[in-house]
């Protein structure tokens, strides 16, 4: 596992090539009730997402819960099938006959889960959950273990310490360390991070966001960085997605989606984020009410029943994702909203 | 009659709980005093295993039986640790009540909401269930719960998270208690409404004049609705001080560090400082200062004892270098 | 990379041993081993065992040979400590001998349903959908007679003799089986580390054997512990009913029926059979309470 900074043999198309393309992935679990099982409604957990992570950045996905973030991350992953959509890797197809398989895929791309406990293995040592993937695509049992206790210690953790140590025997933030070295055990280029740290206290959380910033530098990796902590996306993130009930409301390099965001639920989403500061407490409601149900949302625009500009037209039809037309930014910045003059009017009036 | 306004509606003096079972001694927490006056918030701010949750449960009495609590308790001036149950049972409720973390566990599935709050106001008031539920209703328009009339009769898992986090709150309210105590309230809620939950708080606070404890591992909650905040760490508060005081002259290394940790806007590109190690074992704390093995600064004399130092605007700290570390 | 060490330092936890942990079931043994109940229930067992399989070491009797004299001494009678049935034999020897028919017949049925009943469950509870719901509806079908009347009318079709009523008790045990491995195997097939090893690519038997069965095996044996207490039982029940092991042969089943119209001479005497059959569920039961205990692997956090 040494670390190159030249160029990754696995390298297809360039670093000019998105390392993953998503395009209109979409997953809808049927909701049955009733006497006879039927389908009373439909949860649109992820509608029609499209994104591409570029080789070596960090994508941060942001949302609340029920936005379809961490159901995006078990897509990708192919832990469930998606509905419809394409996904593709370096170049290849998911899936595809002309692309890569989804366990090819799956060897360059990996996840940390948020419950460190859960997601390890109660009746396996540290060093026995790690080895488990190298050693079912066949490596040897040593070399397996080799690779383990060398991983062990890129995490921080002292092999001779921790090797044999059961899930229980660990705190929170070292159990979160052996499942990113779990994660690194295939040499992935990709690594998705859903919510790795939001179980974290603040203090161990800053050591993992640090251990992260290092691997993702010594070896070269590129993470899909997901978490509803607004903070901690911004701090990990070069480019920023923002998800409401399913869909991709705003998406863009970080500091324009946090020095300006354009949608008015990203704005207010950023509002609601407290201060830190007790001479400047926040005295205005963002938001009124919850995000609502994903079941059965609201027509055309999905934010039109908590947001303050709607207008007739939100709710006839979806509004496509797009650079606004005022001009002033660029266009990687894309915002899913049908009124950006109101947007224009309302940061005139913030700034 | 003493003055209201500076007699202190809670005064909790050495508060200690030790969790003896079998062949572990876990020492929760070790000597927590604090006053609170009408109208004032004081957060405990802290990380999972500091003590914050079992102090407050030890002031409800909802500890389990083998825990051992000592330390003194006065609540509008009585001293209710080591009340016997029927007693503090009648204080539950009435004079002090509580919110949690997760409105679904202190919530009845099996009732409406109206019913529990009239409940509630029917055994600690007596008066009949009409006007019982006529308060309710008022309740839930205090709290902003929308069209609380037909909300009186949602069931809780009718209703959504912040919905039935503002019910609960109308309960917690439905006596007018003088000290509300809060156990993480925000935690489990969306950022969007988390703040709502804040605001409302707060603003309830200002038209009833109770006093809060908050208790939460947040920062932000912390800097958004508290008027002194408490860092414990390993079962004691190691710093105490006005918000201002604590978030801008943070004198414990250990709050320095939490702060110092916590990821807020503007820090990209740079390594975050952390604090080493993890929190210690609370079944065998070490002699002297508990943060004394993660700590940068740590001396020799914090493995003896930890001074109490107090600086002449009111704020404190238990670190034997907190003189010299105090920023100027 | 190895300053990626020094840049975040890792204080070890002050609680954690200093010793690496031992391994898993090496643990269960410790555990088991420090459980009073389990080690004194273990020892009866052992014992019930010895004296069934090495019975002509502990008896010089024939269990088949009585004396028209004999019939009916009582409890430490000469020759005779435990006294002798209603055909002169020596009770002692008869619950020696018997003891090996009645573990037969109780031990079988539940071996048969764990092989069959456990490869069905965890079948229906990790594939899910389909195969899953046909399992577990067939397996209903079962539970809509009660297990006793189930077995005896098992036993009525084939007739009596020792292999019938295990095959009517493994029929009787197979649906509770499958359904305590599917309940186990589904809820293990939804755990985070289940999912990671699903993530890493490796194949499902990889994921079966060794994520699903390390976790599901050990409830499940539990289980069919238990179950060997009821099927001692109910084993016992359909030799009693004469459905069961045919006379001469000694069981105790069999043996509590017979010495049943002597109860108003030697009540004693004729409560022996019972007691081997209370005595050997009740250590099974107990018995299997303990490995619950000791599997357990959060109880020693």
């Amino acid at each position: 596992m040494s670390a190159s900074l030249e160029q990754d043999p696995r390298d297809r198309g360039g670093p000019a090539q998105p390392l993953l393309i998503v395009d209109n992935l979409r997953k809808h679990f049927p909701v049955r009730g009733g006497l006879l099982n039927r389908q009373v409604a439909t949860v649109q957990a992820v509608d029609d997402v499209s994104f591409s992570v570029r080789k070596g950045e960090t994508l941060g996905i942001v949302g609340e819960s029920g936005c379809g973030k961490s159901t995006t991350a078990r897509l990708l992953m192919r832990l469930m099938e998606p509905d419809a959509g394409s996904v593709i890797f370096d170049g290849d197809p998911v899936g595809d006959r002309r692309g890569i398989s989804v366990s090819d895929m799956r060897r360059q791309m990996q996840m940390v889960f948020q419950d460190s406990y859960t997601s390890l293995n109660p009746r396996m040592t540290m060093a026995e959950s790690i080895a488990y993937a190298p050693r079912m695509h066949g490596l040897g049992r040593k070399e397996a273990y080799d690779r383990a206790e060398d991983l062990l210690s890129r995490v921080g953790l002292n092999p001779r310490q921790y090797a044999r140590r059961y899930p229980h025997e660990l705190s929170g933030g070292q159990r979160q360390r052996v499942n990113i070295a779990r994660a690194l055990a295939l040499e992935p280029r990709l690594v998705i991070l859903d919510e790795a740290v939001a179980a974290l206290d603040k203090s161990v959380e800053a050591q993992v966001l640090n251990l992260l910033t290092d691997l993702k530098q010594s070896l070269n990796l590129t993470y899909l960085f997901i978490s509803h902590d607004l903070n901690v996306v911004e701090y990990m993130s070069d480019r920023v997605m923002v998800m409401y009930l399913g869909r991709v409301v705003e998406a863009g390099p970080v500091d324009a989606i946090y020095r300006r965001p354009r949608h008015p639920y990203t704005r207010a989403l950023f509002a609601s984020k407290p201060t830190l500061d007790p001479d400047r407490r926040t005295t205005q409601m963002p938001l009124t009410g919850d995000p609502p149900n994903p079941i059965d949302p609201p027509s055309g625009c999905r934010f039109r029943t908590r947001c303050a500009f709607a207008q007739p037209r939100c709710s006839e039809s979806l509004p496509p994702l797009a650079a606004p037309f005022d001009g002033d930014t660029d266009a990687s910045h894309v915002v899913a909203c049908h009124i950006p003059e109101a947007q224009s009017a309302m940061a005139v009036h913030h700034g | 009659m003493a003055d209201t306004a500076s007699t202190p509606v809670l005064r909790v003096e050495d508060l200690t709980v030790r969790f003896t079972r079998r062949n572990t001694d876990v020492a929760a927490v070790n000597g927590v005093d604090f006053s609170l006056k009408a109208g004032e918030t004081l957060t405990i701010l802290g990380e999972s295993g500091s003590g914050k949750s079992v102090s407050l449960k030890a002031l409800m009495g909802l500890l389990p039986a083998y825990a051992g609590i000592s330390g003194k308790v006065w609540l509008n001036g009585q001293e209710i640790l080591g009340l016997p149950a029927a007693a503090l049972a009648k204080l539950r409720g009435g004079a002090v009540s509580m919110i949690f973390q997760e409105p679904m566990a202190a919530l009845d599935p099996v009732y409406t909401i109206g019913e529990q709050i009239a409940e509630t106001i029917v055994q600690h008031e007596g008066c009949d269930n009409r006007t019982a539920m006529k308060r309710a209703l008022g309740l839930l328009e205090q709290v902003k719960i929308p069209s609380a009339e037909r909300r009186l009769k949602n069931f809780p898992h009718e209703m959504s998270g912040g919905m039935r986090q503002r019910a609960m709150i109308a309960l917690a309210l439905a006596c007018k208690p003088g000290v509300l105590l809060a156990d993480e309230p925000t935690t489990a809620l969306d950022v969007t409404v988390q703040i709502q939950i804040l605001l409302l708080l707060r603003q309830l606070q200002e038209e009833l004049g109770m006093a809060i404890v908050f208790v939460t591992h947040d920062v932000g909650a912390a800097a958004e609705i508290s008027d002194r905040i408490a860092v414990m760490y390993a079962g004691r508060f190691v710093e105490t001080g006005t918000t201002r005081q604590v978030m801008r002259q943070p004198m414990h290394p250990y709050t320095r560090g939490l702060l110092s940790s916590t990821v807020h806007g503007g820090m990209r590109g740079r390594a975050l400082e952390t604090i080493p190690g993890s929190p210690p074992n609370l079944a065998e704390l070490p002699p002297g200062c508990a943060f004394a093995p993660r700590c940068r600064y740590a001396a020799d004399a914090c493995r003896r004892d930890i001074p109490v130092v107090t600086t002449e605007t009111g704020a404190m700290a238990r670190c034997v270098r907190a003189a010299e570390l105090m920023p100027a | 990379m190895s300053d990626l060490t020094l840049e975040t330092p890792l204080v070890s936890r002050p609680d954690a041993p200093a010793a690496p942990a031992p391994g898993y079931w090496k643990s269960v043994g410790q555990r088991l081993l420090a459980d009073k109940t389990t080690m004194a229930v273990s020892l009866v067992l052992l014992g019930i065992l010895f004296i069934t399989l090495g019975a002509p070491l502990v008896t010089h009797y024939d269990p088949y040979h009585g004396s028209v004299l004999g019939r009916l001494k009582p409890i430490g009678a000469p020759g005779h400590w435990l006294g002798t049935d209603e055909t002169g034999r020596d009770l002692w020897t008869r619950l020696c001998y018997g003891g090996r028919l009645s573990l037969l017949a109780a031990i079988m049925p539940v071996t048969i349903s764990l092989i069959v009943g456990g490869f069905l469950g965890i079948l229906a509870g990790y594939a899910g959908g389909i195969v899953g719901t046909l399992i577990m509806r067939t397996m209903d079908v079962f539970y809509a007679f009660p297990s006793i009347l189930l077995a005896i009318a098992i036993c009525g079709l084939l007739g009596n003799g020792l292999s019938n009523s295990i095959i009517a008790l493994a029929v009787v045990f197979i649906p509770p089986m499958v359904r305590v491995s599917e309940t186990v195997t589904a809820q293990s097939r939804n755990l985070d580390f289940v999912e990671a090893a699903r993530a890493s690519g490796t194949t499902t038997m990889q994921i079966i054997r060794y994520h699903v069965l390390a976790n599901v095996l050990g409830p499940i044996m539990v289980y069919a512990t238990s179950l060997i207490s009821v099927s001692i039982i109910l084993s016992a029940g359909l030799s009693f009913l004469g459905l069961g092991v045919t006379p001469p042969r000694a069981e105790w089943g069999l043996m509590l029926n017979s010495l049943r119209q002597a109860i108003y001479v030697q009540p004693y005497v004729a409560a022996l059979p019972g007691l081997m059959i209370f005595a050997t569920s009740m250590c099974f039961n107990l018995m299997s309470d303990g490995f619950r205990s000791a599997m357990d692997i959060r109880l020693n956090k």
